[in-house]
């Protein structure tokens, strides 16, 4: 728990400081757009249907769009200007809790103008103020409640949804969430939840003082508010403070959003702070997400697969084979992107197609041809990207595979699926702890559908020929077996006696492979 | 003498529905005129005219001689008092900032504006402790005298209401009428006040304007349109008054 509790400041204060950033922003966007949209009804109906439109975008989803559109926009910059910016973490988050804190605020704002007693504006204008005057005396402190609502509203919209920004790579509260989920660590997943939801309620109660004092034009109960909210701010910003002090050379290394991959980050973190260095970890990455971050050196390091980078990647559909696959990427990723393919790490977190092993005996069922002939009465179990990957189609296609059913299920819940029977075949990964554990067999490949899965270390083009990333992470090569890497990853997932990453990485190192 | 308020053939329709023909008015300083007739005859809008609330589409308006549509329409409004119909006080302001309201806008000193809402509060008959209170703590009555005291805060020569009495009790508009007839007074006002009660009218007003239709059927003094008119709507109008009379006298033979 206290291992828990120790990250709490950093993420809280990226937390705080991304939802205020957002709801200022929003603020400052939203409330001239509404006092707009209430005078002209031909503002109002555009800007009030556009920002419905935006609400209707799942969240996840919004955040996950700004990612390759301030990519796109970054190596623009870079082109024409000489340089980019990030396109992962802060900004995109920003941008997409910002459009989405907006609705609340434009919408009340319209609401408390347009609902201000026509006599009381009329009297406005009958005693000989401008339109300014008239807005600033009468008719913005009139809806000034209703107007605060909204921001109610809209703060707690925003600190809700800034949970989601942890797989565009901004650190948040999520991050406890998703590595939670991922891990099947509950006390993490509910201590992001209640972090978030105190968060949330805190600073609704303190609006509320706000917006009593305003309605009632009481100062001192709004300056409580107020600066409740000001001493809030800066005493959860003040861990980030630390930060602005000038500091070595840091490093940031990736993860994808699975244990194993939480598990290499802290090894390969462990080794750079031996060497001296500062690490900041981005995890729960996007698989795509990752690699692109890695290109765009926004991330310096992290750990991927050889199948998933020659089909995903480089839209390869053939499989010639392991070394062949490892060469191909080498040569290949080095000259597209310039991104450096360090070494194979010795084990293989391929997709393979599992049952458990008594369905498979019973069914008689050993190799995905047996399968093709039962398939139509057994439900296929996939994780979130699996239908939509490559591989899926290729193992559809050289097998002739027609499923009853196919469900998707976050990859944690996809091995509880196996076990209470809402699904007969799963798409499992090799290295996975549970495969031993839960008495799983992975049924055979006989047309090598599915190509290598070599687990791959990854460096960002600006760290090609960067010595400590180099000496940091050497004697990596072929140094972790796959019983290692199961037995690592099995130490995080299991129900009792759990380890979290950075202690399952400590063991891991202890016993790499001469 | 250079009339106070003049209109000239002014009109005004909205979306092709007239609701004021060309109208002219000649209001001589210090007068008190009532404008009356029954709902849609164009009283509130000729009146709103007066001090561009509503901006005629034809004719003129001049103001001691000078036309507005030469000065900007805040500027105007400023400079002439206009009580309404709803009173229309504002709820966020104490009734202090509700009567100062003007000569805030005008630039006063706050010491200037502290001592001019006193002044007023005394002139309205308001009890001094009234000024650091909401309008929603104030009866009707209190209400409009609130706004009677807003209407003059800044000192206009110019007096303008629209149904300033039509939500009062019998008993507090009989005493609100008077206290403004004696401002009017007072204060060598010119007054345009909107009703659609005739008795009222007769009572207050030096001269009675009958509209219907958004035309002007009569302009007359209160004791000529009692003597009788040839239209017949504007007769119809006055029987009323003219009952009341002379029960009243009956009444008081006896």
């Amino acid at each position: 728990m206290n291992s828990l509790l120790s990250l709490l400041p950093e993420r809280l204060a990226w937390h705080v400081l991304l939802s205020a950033a957002a709801l200022i922003l929003g603020l400052l966007v939203a409330l001239p757009l509404g006092v707009a949209a209430a005078r002209h009804p031909r503002v109002r109906w555009p800007a009030l249907a556009l920002s419905g439109l935006v609400q209707t975008i799942p969240s996840l989803a919004l955040l996950a769009l700004f990612y390759p559109l301030l990519l796109l926009l970054s190596n623009l910059a870079r082109a024409t200007l000489g340089h980019g910016f990030s396109a992962l973490g802060f900004l995109p988050s920003l941008l997409a809790l910002t459009l989405y804190s907006m609705l609340p605020i434009l919408r009340n704002t319209v609401a408390g103008l347009t609902g201000v007693d026509p006599a009381v504006v009329e009297a406005a204008r009958g005693v000989g103020m401008t339109d300014r005057q008239r807005l600033w005396r009468v008719e913005l402190p009139l809806a000034l409640p209703v107007i605060m609502a909204g921001v109610r509203t809209a703060a707690v919209w925003t600190i809700g949804a800034a949970t989601l920004s942890t797989p565009v790579g901004q650190t948040s509260l999520g991050d406890y969430i998703f590595s939670g989920l991922q891990t099947e660590n509950w006390a993490m997943v509910l201590t992001g939840c209640v972090a978030s939801a105190v968060l949330a309620l805190v600073v609704d109660q303190l609006l509320g003082l706000v917006e009593r004092g305003a309605e009632r034009r009481d100062r001192r109960v709004w300056g409580a508010g107020a600066a409740g909210l000001a001493i809030g701010l800066v005493a959860a910003l003040a861990p980030l403070a630390a930060d602005l002090a000038p500091r070595p050379a840091s490093y940031v290394i990736g993860a994808k959003n699975f244990s194993e991959q939480y598990i290499l980050a802290e090894l390969m973190a462990d080794r750079l702070e031996g060497k001296g260095a500062r690490v900041t970890r981005k995890i729960n990455l996007g698989s795509a997400v990752a690699y692109r971050a890695l290109a765009a050196g926004e991330i310096d390091a992290y750990v991927d697969y050889s199948g998933t980078l020659w089909s995903n990647v480089l839209n390869r559909k053939d499989n010639p084979g392991r070394a062949a696959v490892l060469d191909g990427l080498r040569a290949e990723l080095k000259r597209r992107d310039g991104v450096v393919l360090l070494a194979p790490l010795g084990f293989e977190n391929a997709y393979a197609l599992a049952m458990r092993r008594d369905r498979a005996q019973a069914l008689g069922i050993r190799t995905l041809a047996d399968l093709s002939a039962k398939a139509p009465q057994l439900t296929m179990g996939g994780d979130l990207e699996f239908f939509s990957r490559p591989e899926w189609a290729s193992v559809e296609r050289a097998y002739g595979l027609r499923f009853k059913a196919r469900r998707q299920f976050q990859p944690t819940f996809m091995y509880r699926a196996l076990g209470s029977g809402e699904a007969d075949v799963i798409s499992a990964f090799s290295s996975d702890g549970r495969i031993a554990a839960d008495d799983l067999v992975v049924l055979a490949d006989p047309k090598g559908a599915l190509p290598p899965y070599d687990a791959v270390l990854l460096a960002a083009p600006g760290r090609a020929d960067d010595r400590r990333l180099h000496e940091a992470l050497a004697g990596l090569d072929g140094a972790i077996t796959v019983q290692a890497m199961r037995a690592a990853n099995y130490s995080v997932d299991r129900d009792a006696d759990k380890r979290t990453p950075a202690q399952a990485a400590k063991a891991l190192e202890a016993g790499l492979r001469p | 003498m250079t009339e106070a308020i003049l209109l000239d053939h002014v009109s005004k329709a909205y979306g092709g529905s007239t609701v004021l023909h060309p109208t002219s008015l000649a209001v001589p300083k210090g007068r008190f005129v009532a404008l009356v007739g029954g709902s849609g005859a164009g009283k509130t809008t000729l009146l709103k005219t007066i001090n561009g609330l509503v901006v005629p589409d034809a004719g003129t308006v001049r103001i001691d001689g000078v036309e507005t549509a030469d000065r900007d329409g805040p500027g105007l409004r400023r400079r002439i008092g206009y009580v309404f119909q709803e009173v229309g006080l504002f709820p966020h302001l104490t009734i202090a900032e509700n009567i100062g309201v003007v000569p805030t806008l005008l630039g006063w000193e706050a010491d200037a504006i502290r001592a001019r809402v006193e002044e007023l509060l005394d002139l309205v008959a308001l009890p001094r402790e009234t000024a650091v209170r909401r309008p929603a703590a104030l009866s009707g009555g209190q209400r409009q005298r609130v706004g009677v005291a807003r209407a003059l805060a800044a000192r206009p020569a110019i007096l303008l209401m629209d149904e300033p009495f039509g939500a009062l009790d019998p008993i507090t508009r009989a005493a609100l009428a008077d206290d403004v007839r004696r401002l009017h007074d007072q204060l060598s006002l010119t007054t345009v006040m909107v009703t659609h009660d005739i008795a009222e009218a007769v009572l207050l007003a030096d001269r009675i304007v009958v509209m219907s239709d958004g035309r002007v059927i009569a302009d007359d003094t209160p004791k000529a349109l009692l003597a009788g008119h040839p239209d017949p709507a504007v007769e119809a109008l006055m029987q009323a008054p003219r009952r009341q009379a002379a029960r009243l006298r009956e009444l008081a033979g006896e």
